[in-house]
């Protein structure tokens, strides 16, 4: 993954982002690991705990798959611009409903967002108080959920409308004004890819790969 | 030709009627205004009138929807969409939030109809062109202003080329120079045959460009008439219904003894000197 990272120019954004995302499991992992897991080889006692070389290497094996985890996920998501990817899935007969239901997903946070500051800044126009501890926070905010809310779900129907009008739901497919380019590079690569998965799947089920303990 | 034959809507989970006994002929390459005060029931019959009411949002109606001929309510929403267009007042709910840009979002539509790319290309071209929307093109449509929102979903329903267009508040959003380039594009529209439903609180615009002006209150049609007749007419403004510019200037004249016609030569012959 770091190497591909490097290729695309976000190796240091992955690195970091990666090392976000999995800090709090791999706290937690190392925790539990190190300080429960059964053990002969006692490296040192913290308490009623013992810290085992045994916990340790089972923290450290999940730790490598975690990071793994997580940068092919970010490496993914840095590297991939949502709409195209869904458009282009759509091309590769992804259904359109699916298609728009996972792109308006990925648009409703950020609108939530803006219609959430636009509705905070007529209340506080109104003299509602959203500043200061976090219990005034708290208390100026609870009040805005629900014209969030309601706005949304009207706004949701009113476009459901729309859509139709713009027959949306006509059944079939429709079509699409453009590809994305596929390089022959590319096809190769995604074979590789593939290729490799399968292979490490049949290694893995014929026990090359070590087990963990 | 749209026809409407006694009307009669009540919204799902409501007790009373929004409209009681509309009836609307919209014939072809005929701009129609509605106008009337707040919740006289203008929206309600733009929706009733696109058969979205009661297809799609449900509720219930008596009388019967006709769309050149062929009763719309057997039809699905995707074969409505192929003849009558509604567009509404908010632009942000216009847009699909599927599109990456104004392009695209113009030419979903067509694309949605399962149309040649080249037909849809062609039709998109078009819808711009008609609302000189050509400098927007690459834009997100997320990041448009109002006005101009409000443009690119008008143009998303132009591309659909339909039969009938039903426009509520088209220019409710739009400066002056907006306004009159939909005025431009709906008068464009009716010359190549298409019918059109605006309902309007800018009553400017529709003395610019309707033929016939429908006035709603409390859900019932009160005045349907040629648009200077209905214009004219004293009553509209205990209806909540203020006259284009032309009817206030020419009521005020009249109120001061003054003939329009003599004011329109007396102006005619001073652009002429």
């Amino acid at each position: 993954m770091l190497p591909a990272a490097a290729l695309a120019g976000v190796g240091g954004r992955l690195v970091r982002i990666s090392l976000l995302l999995t800090l709090p499991i791999a706290i937690s992992v190392v925790l539990v690991s190190v300080f429960t897991r059964a053990g002969t080889t006692v490296l040192f006692t913290i308490g009623p705990f013992d810290a085992t070389a045994e916990g340790v290497d089972f923290a450290g094996q999940t730790l490598v798959r975690l990071f793994a985890i997580s940068t092919s996920i970010g490496l993914f998501g840095l590297t991939t611009e949502p709409r195209s990817f869904i458009l282009d899935l759509e091309r590769r007969r992804l259904s359109p409903r699916f298609a728009f239901v996972a792109l308006a997903t990925l648009e409703a946070v950020p609108a939530m967002v803006e219609r959430s500051s636009v509705i905070a800044s007529a209340q506080r126009a109104r003299g509602l108080d959203t500043e200061g501890s976090i219990r005034a926070r708290l208390r100026g905010i609870l009040p805005l959920v629900g014209p969030v809310i309601l706005s949304s779900l009207t706004e949701v129907e009113e476009r459901s409308l729309a859509l139709e009008v713009r027959a949306f739901g006509r059944p079939g497919r429709r079509q699409l004004l453009w590809r994305l380019p596929d390089s022959g590079r590319q096809l190769l690569a995604r074979a590789l890819m593939l290729g490799g998965l399968l292979a490490a799947i049949a290694l893995r089920l014929a026990g090359a790969f070590p087990r963990l303990p | 030709m749209l026809e409407l034959t006694g009307a009669t809507y009540r919204y799902a989970g409501y007790a009373r009627p929004v409209l009681h006994g509309v009836d609307l002929r919209l014939d072809d390459g005929e701009i129609v205004g509605l106008v009337g005060p707040n919740e006289a029931g203008k929206s309600t019959l733009c929706l009733v009138a696109s058969g979205l009411a009661p297809a799609s949002i449900g509720g219930d109606l008596k009388g019967t929807l006709t769309l050149d001929g062929t009763p719309a309510a057997g039809l699905k929403t995707h074969e409505l969409a192929a003849r009558v267009v509604v567009g509404f007042q908010n632009p942000n709910t216009q847009r699909s939030g599927i599109a990456a840009t104004v392009f695209e979002e113009i030419a979903l539509g067509p694309m949605n109809l399962g149309l040649a790319v080249e037909e849809t290309v062609a039709r998109t071209r078009e819808a711009i062109a008609r609302l000189h929307l050509e400098s927007l093109i690459e834009r997100d449509p997320q990041r448009l202003s109002g006005g101009q929102a409000q443009l690119v979903g008008i143009a998303s329903l132009l591309a659909m080329r339909p039969r009938h267009v039903i426009l509520d508040e088209p220019t409710a959003q739009l400066d002056p120079a907006g306004t009159r380039l939909v005025g431009e594009a709906l008068r464009a529209l009716a010359e190549a045959g298409t019918s059109l439903l605006i309902a309007e609180h800018k009553t400017d615009l529709l003395d610019e460009v309707c033929g016939r002006i429908l006035v709603i209150d409390g859900g019932r049609i009160v005045m349907d008439g040629p648009t200077a007749t209905v214009f004219d007419d004293p009553r509209l403004h205990d209806l909540g219904v203020e006259p284009p510019a032309r009817a206030r200037l020419a009521r005020a004249l009249a109120d001061r003894g003054v003939e329009p016609a003599a004011v329109t030569a007396a102006l005619a012959q001073g652009l002429g000197a």
